[in-house]
């Protein structure tokens, strides 16, 4: 086990996360808003090309916040434009990043059936 | 009392926590979220899942999310944590499982099936939306 892998993923996942906190405690922003920022952030970074050297560098703690699920739609969009042109730009980001959606859909289904709120006192 | 009063004087009755201890937790457990999220990259390239390897570690991470909320655990985790719960995927999971379960008692279609994106449907819309423009920009450019 790389065990060097493991902290740069714990210090850069527990980075972005502590930027996020600041937010919370220091602004207006609410935590959906937060979310919102962050992946048009991994987005934007993301497609200048900036946030591949942070996931070669940290792996899991750069791809596992939600900045680089943004950072997954722009490179869906980037390979599906190389490939399919300007149409790639409408299924790129989507096809990219389909197996999480679907699996946090799935997931929240399941759980909304069978599982029950905790009781709120 | 006016509405200005009692938003002032809710302030002062509940003081929200802040400061750097806040920060440290948010920091930790997001750190630890992201180590296992990379024991579990390591794990699936070592079973050859090659490029893949990230989105699925991603991929467990959602569902272990989904577990943990499902046993009402993740947000008691989460109580603690802050950011540090909310900013990974495992965040963006919680949202979606716990709304659908607190919102079934108002149906399986406007309930659970409309209100599990309450947090996750605007991520979904301007992520998409960011990711069409920049698709856009990079066609013209190329």
């Amino acid at each position: 086990m790389d065990l060097w892998m493991l902290l740069k993923a714990f210090l850069v996942g527990g980075l972005i996360c502590a930027v996020g906190q600041v937010l919370i405690d220091y602004t207006k922003l609410t935590p959906a808003r937060i979310l919102v920022s962050f992946v048009v952030l991994g987005v934007i970074l993301g497609g200048l090309g900036l946030y591949q050297p942070l996931i070669d560098f940290a792996g899991a703690g750069a791809t596992v916040p939600l900045t680089g699920f943004g950072a997954t739609l722009a490179k869906g969009v980037a390979e599906a434009v190389k490939e399919d042109g300007l149409f790639g730009a409408f299924t790129g980001g989507l096809g990219a990043t389909a197996a999480g959606i679907t699996v946090a859909i799935v997931a929240a289904l399941l759980a909304g059936l069978f599982c029950k709120s905790a009781e709120k006192g | 009392m006016t509405k200005q009063e009692y938003a002032q004087w809710t302030q002062e009755e509940s003081p929200r926590s802040k400061g750097p201890v806040n920060i440290f937790k948010a920091f930790l457990s997001g750190g630890v979220v992201c180590t296992i999220g990379q024991l579990l990259l390591s794990l699936y390239e070592r079973l050859g899942a090659g490029e893949n390897a990230a989105i699925f570690a991603s991929l467990s991470l959602v569902v272990l999310s989904a577990v943990l909320t499902g046993l009402n655990v993740y947000d008691n985790i989460a109580k603690h944590a802050g950011a540090g719960t909310l900013v990974p995927i495992t965040g963006f999971a919680n949202s979606m499982v716990s709304a659908a379960m607190e919102f079934k008692t108002e149906g399986y279609i406007l309930g659970l099936g409309a209100k599990m994106f309450s947090i996750a449907g605007p991520v979904i819309v301007y992520g998409v939306s960011a990711s069409v423009i920049y698709g856009i920009i990079l066609y013209f450019i190329q």
